[in-house]
């Protein structure tokens, strides 16, 4: 490491002036010459030092800024190479097993980890853009006590005097964190705590699954999560439950769904797909049919359908009142996939989940579908629990808070008494890798590493286990949550040692491999590592309680206007906040994003005289401005937790409205929806940051689709013009050759659920930068990929389809034979091209582009501090760019290149190794991304190649192909499993 | 050859070859008048505002106007072919009506030809300003370079505009300017101020009036004449390519060029008859500029106006013709009877319609009908290269695209700078330069009145 290189990597360039050492004005100019005679002899003087030093300045050269190589070069970097490491992404409320890219040493993109059996190489918008919290400014950087900087050693000996003097009283010691999901953690965990003889562990979910996990335990005497495997499924009855987008773990369930709704190699038959909620989500917008319901109708209707279904089944039935709408067809299509069906809620209420439980149970379907026994691990967190911690808070029971990972000043439903409650500890630490409203609460601050600076280990699912390792040095003075326990704890052992230990004692006997040191570098290279875990099968399902729940005589649910909380999918629970990409990720249906609005449904719009925009007061000094959503419940109101932050970093702060406090506690666990006597407009109207403002497609054949009937008919159903405009196609001029490869894409509509992970992920790894709120409103966000969103014509219930929309990389492409200075070109390989240092900036090729899928640079977006103080304007912030990829100017045009960095480097990777370039040896980001595996890049040059094969597909077409623009993507058909058209 | 009795003399007020001088070159020998100073305060601080509107364009990008990426191309672009179409009458009025042998027109082509260059000018700024990187504009000329070389793209609409704005503002300054020349050397010879000899004896380029000077003078306003006619019918024939070449539904039209020429006289013809009813009224040039002479512009409008209309209802009629459904989409729910329907009917009512009002001889012969009637025709062509340009952009292919669009003060700022500018040049143009051809009035003298015959 040479002198000029920081601690962090970074190269820091030597000072282009130096004040001390310079030499100021020679004397001749200096304000007494003024007053000189202007005499031929002075004249002469000023004249020939003028000259001299114009001279001598023109001959001078420009500062040489040197980068200094490695003096000891690690012997794994090769400067410009990329290297993968393994790790594993868990926020404590999503699990991704990941690869991280690093280029000289940090970390620049989050790919999925094919070894990986939960999630395949598959990941989700949250994780790709997790590489860029690690260079979040906003990071607490070192240790703080009663917030002032201080020294580790300082506030250690400080928090073990109190730990010690606390234990001696009878006061709780509190461990407060997120769920954790790593093995060796809870074993350290355990560890430490029974070193105090009043320790109690609360584990906090701001969205919590915790009636999920208490009607699992009472129904089964196990409190899981079970694990859904969609691949066995013929029919799924989903109630509010959005796990395509946000419910437990949609990296997890998507393949498996997906994967049962691809029509290829020849496939009839699909899984069919109901779904039961009030606002629009991405996996209503997925479902075949889709019913809108409030959801105070929802136990109706469940105990309806159970009734209904005990009945065919032979099972006990309970008289239960009929729901509004006949579900004999419900009921009976249940019957009839019994053992291959999956019914699902999401509503956080143990009654709700208990009878979900007796109707999978009576259809038989934990034999097949839903696994109790192999669990998705993902949450634990009991909100009971948190409620009494907060009430003996306050009652001045506790006497040590140690907080990780959470953040309940912003998401716990009455954050001024957890806040009281805190003061009322002697000890209070909080320990999290970013700056959050609870920081600085805290007597105090013991930052945390990012995951990505981390050492830990993960286990998802009892047998599958995952490590994460640090791939860059700590940037700031932190230290893992673990380390600090061991330090508290007296134990000399860092955390990578006691993990390794672990590992070596649990699970390396499992492994079968002659020595700890083969176990651990092939794990730690894998990133994952599966054993057969031996979990006890669970008890056959409580009918008394069922019958108990059944029985129960239904309250009736008070007047008004009904509120669902949910979580979004660029933010999640919240925790992401202060990450521009994703504060800028459009929101899949309403295709807005920046703040989250109260979605209402047309009807009530109307009655309110709500227009879009409008504010909404829902009382509590909650102002939401107004979405009228097609698909959305009359009478409900949707609206996303997770923004409003007053204290998490520049990009999270002021951006809408923090409804977390509106989500209480009802039966023991926190309630996401409520009813409210009336809601009423606000006379204010404010602008959305919408990215599409029409959702119709004008009866235009954009996204053609089918209904799995007629497509058993006939292949090319809803297709039926391709053929026609195929063979239109004629021209003057001569056909373009591809003698090497010809690029080219498939996307497929039926396996493309909408997600925008692909957005994010083509964002990082394509440099786009973040434009603002303002700007999006002006229709100038730069992310290459758009995902379009149409409606059907039905407003009140609409079909939603989505289809991602880049450059389509025409061989006839419009774009290129008006650009005047030929920026934009054909490659011989059938890409378009753009050259950023030839554009002057005409924008013709934006208007030419039928498919408007170009970007201009309307301002300087980067190193930018004044007008767009996001990532790309601070030297941390840039530290997550690409160096493959150029960052754009000011004034030039940009768009998806099939990231032609990629091809290059993998035909680089072949020239040398003297090799062939397999099909799928090249993947594009947004490929690669995909956790649907909806997008397939590849050689049309090659018969043989996915991507020819999928051109052959009947269900293939192109985008405007009447256009004769002769695209290289192709898209193929959507088909909805119905038996005919509606 | 000419009727008198039908079409009365060319100059009234029996004025002699000494008037004809007098008349035209008093004004740059009287001091202005207060009016005039005024004017050019206004006039100038206009400018100066567009300069502000140009400097935040290029010290902060082209994101301080309102053009977005689904409508990429604004106000700026429609003032351009707004200028460029006014442009287009000088040069019009000089060659085709020199061609047709309408005599009439020497009163009149010195102010129209002036009025082409100034447009030309503030028609210029805007590709250039329009561009992203404006510093880097040299690359659209064709010059060897050390970059392969690499040419510009031959192909490109926006080449042959350049091309062929940069010729025509070549051509037609030439033909201007070499067309002062005996005038100048009149003002030289007249004047009494030293400084004002010295330089309009520079500008006049030694003119002395022999007859070998007349005859490569004659020589060479022919030469300049026969380029600058070709160049009438392809600078707004290209200019229409910038659209016609687009696949965008309302642009990909082959009526484009001669649609576009034939607009632009139009609009030339247009500005011609405002300016020509102020200086007339300001300056009291009413034997010069006369009724017939306002008339006969008149009757060209109402015939321009009569094609245009038929080209309008042609775009209506192909876009049904055609069947194909973006075109319909564009035409009819996007600009007849959809969200640009203003814009739409505001261009058919001022274009095709109120130029009717000139099959009225009171319309005619009265200045203020005239006046009102020459802007009603300037506000609709505007509106309809507002139409062009952004009903197309707006509502194109993929609805999801779909944006609005709103102009900013910025891009508000550029276009009343550049007509300061303009305005500013016509006020100079009176001020310094004979307004009409003194010259070629003096040819025209005696034709039609009573002596002549």
């Amino acid at each position: 490491m040479s002198k000029h290189r920081e601690k962090s990597g970074k190269i820091k360039l030597p000072a282009e002036s130096d004040p001390e050492n310079d030499p100021g004005l020679p004397e001749i100019f200096e304000d007494d010459f003024i007053k000189l005679n202007a005499s031929r002899r002075n004249f002469l003087k000023a004249f020939g030092y003028s000259f001299a030093s114009a001279a001598l300045l023109a001959a001078c050269k420009r500062p040489v800024i040197k980068a200094i190589p490695y003096a000891d070069q690690p012997p794994e970097i090769t400067p410009g190479n990329a290297l993968y490491y393994s790790s594993t992404y868990f926020d404590g409320h999503e699990y991704c097993s990941v690869l991280v890219k690093t280029r000289d040493g940090r970390p620049i993109k989050i790919e999925g980890n094919s070894l990986s059996k939960f999630n395949g190489e598959g990941t989700t918008a949250r994780v790709q853009a997790s590489v860029l919290s690690l260079y979040d400014d906003s990071r607490p950087k070192n240790p703080m006590v009663e917030n002032s900087q201080a020294s580790w050693e300082k506030a250690d000996s400080a928090i073990r005097y109190s730990l010690e003097s606390i234990n001696l009283s009878d006061k709780q010691i509190v461990l407060l964190t997120s769920t954790i999901i790593s093995p060796s953690t809870i074993g350290l965990i355990g560890q430490f705590g029974r070193e105090f003889r009043n320790f109690r562990w609360v584990k906090y979910d701001p969205v919590s699954y915790s009636a999920i996990l208490q009607a699992n335990a009472a129904c089964f005497g196990k409190p899981v999560i079970p694990d859904y495997n969609f691949r066995k499924t013929e029919l799924v009855v989903s109630f509010f439950t959005d796990f395509l987008g946000t419910w437990v773990a949609p990296v997890h369930f998507i393949p498996g769904y997906v994967a049962r709704r691809k029509l290829n190699n020849g496939k009839t038959e699909m899984l069919r797909h109901i779904q039961y909620e009030s606002g629009l989500t991405l996996t209503g917008s997925n479902a075949d049919i889709r019913r809108k319901i409030k959801p105070s109708e929802e136990r109706i209707l469940l105990m309806d359908l159970y009734d209904r279904i005990a009945k065919a089944t032979g099972s006990e039935t309970f008289g239960a009142t009929a729901f509004r709408e006949d579900l004999s067809g419900l009921a009976e299509s249940l019957v009839s996939a019994r053992g291959k069906s999956i019914v699902v809620s999401g509503t956080n209420n143990t009654e709700i989940q208990i009878i979900v439980n007796g109707i999978n149970s009576m259809l038989g379907n934990y034999e097949s579908c839903i696994d109790l026994v192999y669990h998705v691990n993902i949450a634990s967190g009991i909100d009971s629990d948190m409620e009494s911690l907060v009430n003996d808070m306050s009652e001045g029971k506790v006497g040590a808070v140690l907080m990780y990972n959470v953040n309940p000043a912003y998401d716990y439903h009455d954050p001024q008494k957890f806040i009281d409650g805190l003061k009322k500890a002697s000890l209070s630490v909080n320990m999290s890798d970013r700056q959050d409203e609870t920081t600085g609460i805290a007597i105090y601050e013991c930052p945390v590493n990012h995951y990505l600076e981390s050492w830990c280990d993960a286990e998802i699912i009892p047998g599958q286990l995952s490590l994460a390792q640090p791939c860059i040095n700590n940037l700031f003075d932190t230290r893992s949550f673990q380390d600090s326990l061991l330090v508290w704890s007296k134990n000399t052992m860092t955390w990578h040692d006691y993990l390794a230990d672990r590992w070596e004692k649990e699970y390396f006997p499992k492994s079968g491999l002659p020595s700890f040191r083969d176990f651990w570098n092939e794990s730690l290279s894998k990133g994952v590592f599966n054993y057969q875990s031996s979990e006890e099968k669970v008890s056959p399902i409580n009918n008394r309680l069922v019958s108990e729940v059944m029985q129960k005589k239904m309250q009736a649910s008070a007047e008004g206007f009904e509120i669902v909380l949910t979580e979004s999918i660029p933010l999640g629970n919240g925790r992401h906040a202060n990450n521009p990409w994703l504060m800028e990720l459009p929101d899949p249906m309403s295709r807005h994003c920046w703040e989250n609005v109260a979605s209402v449904s047309a009807a009530d719009a109307q009655r309110l005289g709500l227009v879009d925009g409008q504010l909404i007061n829902l009382g509590q000094g909650i102002l939401l401005p107004a979405l009228i959503q097609p698909g959305q419940a009359d009478g409900t109101l949707s609206t996303a937790l997770g923004y409003g932050h007053s204290a998490s970093g520049k990009v999270a702060e002021k951006k809408g409205v923090n409804v977390y406090p509106l989500a209480g506690m009802e039966g023991g666990n926190r309630t996401y929806n409520l009813t409210m006597p009336g809601i009423q407009a606000d006379a204010t109207i404010t602008e959305l940051a919408l990215v599409q403002l029409h959702s119709s497609m004008e009866g235009r054949p954009i996204v053609r689709n089918t209904v799995l009937g007629s497509y058993r008919k006939n292949k090319s159903s809803g297709n039926e013009m391709h053929e026609e405009f195929e063979s239109k196609h004629k021209s003057l001029y001569p056909e373009l050759i591809f003698d090497g490869f010809h690029w080219a894409m498939a996307i497929d509509l039926n396996a493309c659920i909408g997600c925008h992970t692909c957005v994010i992920a083509c964002q990082a790894e394509n440099n786009s930068p973040t434009v603002g709120k303002d700007e999006v409103r002006r229709n100038r966000i730069m992310q290459w990929i758009k995902v379009h969103r149409y409606y059907s014509e039905d407003h009140d219930n609409p079909r939603v389809y989505f289809q991602p929309v880049f450059c389509q990389h025409c061989d006839n492409a419009p774009c290129e034979n008006v650009c005047p200075v030929s920026a934009t070109n054909h490659s011989n390989e059938g890409l378009n091209q753009m050259s950023y240092n030839r554009c002057v900036g005409t924008k013709y090729c934006m208007n030419n582009c039928p498919y408007r899928v170009r970007r201009f640079n309307w301002f300087r977006y980067t190193n930018n501090k004044k007008a767009f103080d996001y990532n790309s304007a601070s030297d941390l912030g840039k530290m997550v760019l690409n160096p493959d990829v150029t960052v754009r100017e000011r004034g030039v045009v940009e768009k998806c290149t099939f990231c032609v960095q990629r091809i290059q480097a993998k035909k680089l990777e072949a020239k040398i190794n003297g090799s062939v370039i397999k099909d799928n040896d090249i993947k594009t980001a947004c490929m690669q991304a995909c956790p649907a595996g909806a997008i397939v890049f590849g050689d049309l040059n090659d018969a043989g190649s996915r991507v020819s094969e999928l051109f052959r597909d009947p269900r293939n077409y192109h985008l405007l192909e009447e256009l004769h623009t002769l695209p290289s993507i192709g898209f193929l058909t959507k088909v909805w499993n119905l038996d005919e058209e509606t | 050859m000419y009727n008198r009795r039908i079409r009365g003399p060319l100059i009234e007020g029996n004025r002699n070859i000494g008037d004809v001088t007098r008349d035209v070159i008093s004004p740059l020998e009287s001091a202005p008048a207060l009016w005039w100073y005024i004017a050019i305060t206004l006039t100038t601080i206009a400018t100066l505002y567009g300069a502000y509107a140009i400097y935040i364009t290029v010290a902060y990008g082209i994101g301080t106007w309102g053009v977005n990426n689904s409508v990429a191309w604004g106000w700026e672009i429609i003032n351009f072919v707004w200028w460029i179409g006014i442009g287009h009458a000088g040069t019009a009025f000089s060659i085709f009506l020199l061609i047709l042998r309408q005599r009439w027109r020497t009163s009149i082509n010195r102010s129209a030809e002036a009025m082409t260059v100034l447009a030309v000018m503030c028609a210029a700024i805007f590709p250039a300003l329009h561009m992203g990187r404006v510093w880097l504009a040299f690359y659209i000329f064709p010059y060897p370079n050390t970059r392969g070389p690499l040419w510009v793209n031959f192909n490109s609409p926006l080449f042959w505009d350049f091309t062929a704005i940069t010729a025509y503002l070549l051509i037609s300054a030439s033909f201007w300017y070499l067309g002062m020349l005996p005038d100048l050397g009149t003002v030289r010879d007249q004047t009494r101020s030293k400084i004002k000899k010295a330089v309009y004896g520079f500008f006049s380029l030694g003119w002395t009036g022999s007859s070998r000077q007349w005859l490569r003078f004659e020589a060479l306003s022919f030469v300049l004449g026969g380029i600058a006619a070709v160049l009438v019918v392809s600078v707004h024939s290209i200019v229409s390519t910038d659209f016609a070449v687009g696949v965008e539904p309302g642009w990909h039209s082959t009526i484009f060029p001669p649609f576009f020429v034939v607009g632009a006289i139009f609009s030339g013809f247009a500005m011609v008859m405002t300016l020509m009813v102020i200086i007339r009224k300001i300056y009291n040039l009413t034997n010069y500029i006369t009724d017939n002479h306002l008339d006969a512009i008149a009757r060209i409008l109402i015939f321009i106006s009569l094609i245009m209309g038929t080209a309008y209802l042609t775009e209506l009629f192909i876009a049904l013709y055609s069947g194909s459904n973006y075109e319909i989409f564009t035409v009819f729910s996007n600009r007849v009877f959809g969200d640009y329907k203003i814009q739409f009917w505001a261009m058919f009512i001022c274009n095709a319609l109120i130029p009717q009002l000139f099959w009225f001889k009171s319309v005619r012969r009265n200045w203020m009908t005239l006046l009102m009637v020459s802007l009603f025709i300037n506000l609709g062509m505007w509106f309809e290269r507002y139409m062009i340009v952004i009903t197309s952009l707006s509502n194109d292919f993929l609805p999801a695209n779909w944006a609005p669009y709103k102009a900013t003060h910025i891009d508000i700022g550029v276009y009343i700078g550049t007509i300061g500018l303009f305005a500013t040049g016509v006020l100079l143009f009176m001020r310094y330069i004979p307004m009409m051809a003194i010259a070629e009035l003096k040819g025209v003298v005696k034709i039609g009145t009573k002596k002549a015959d």
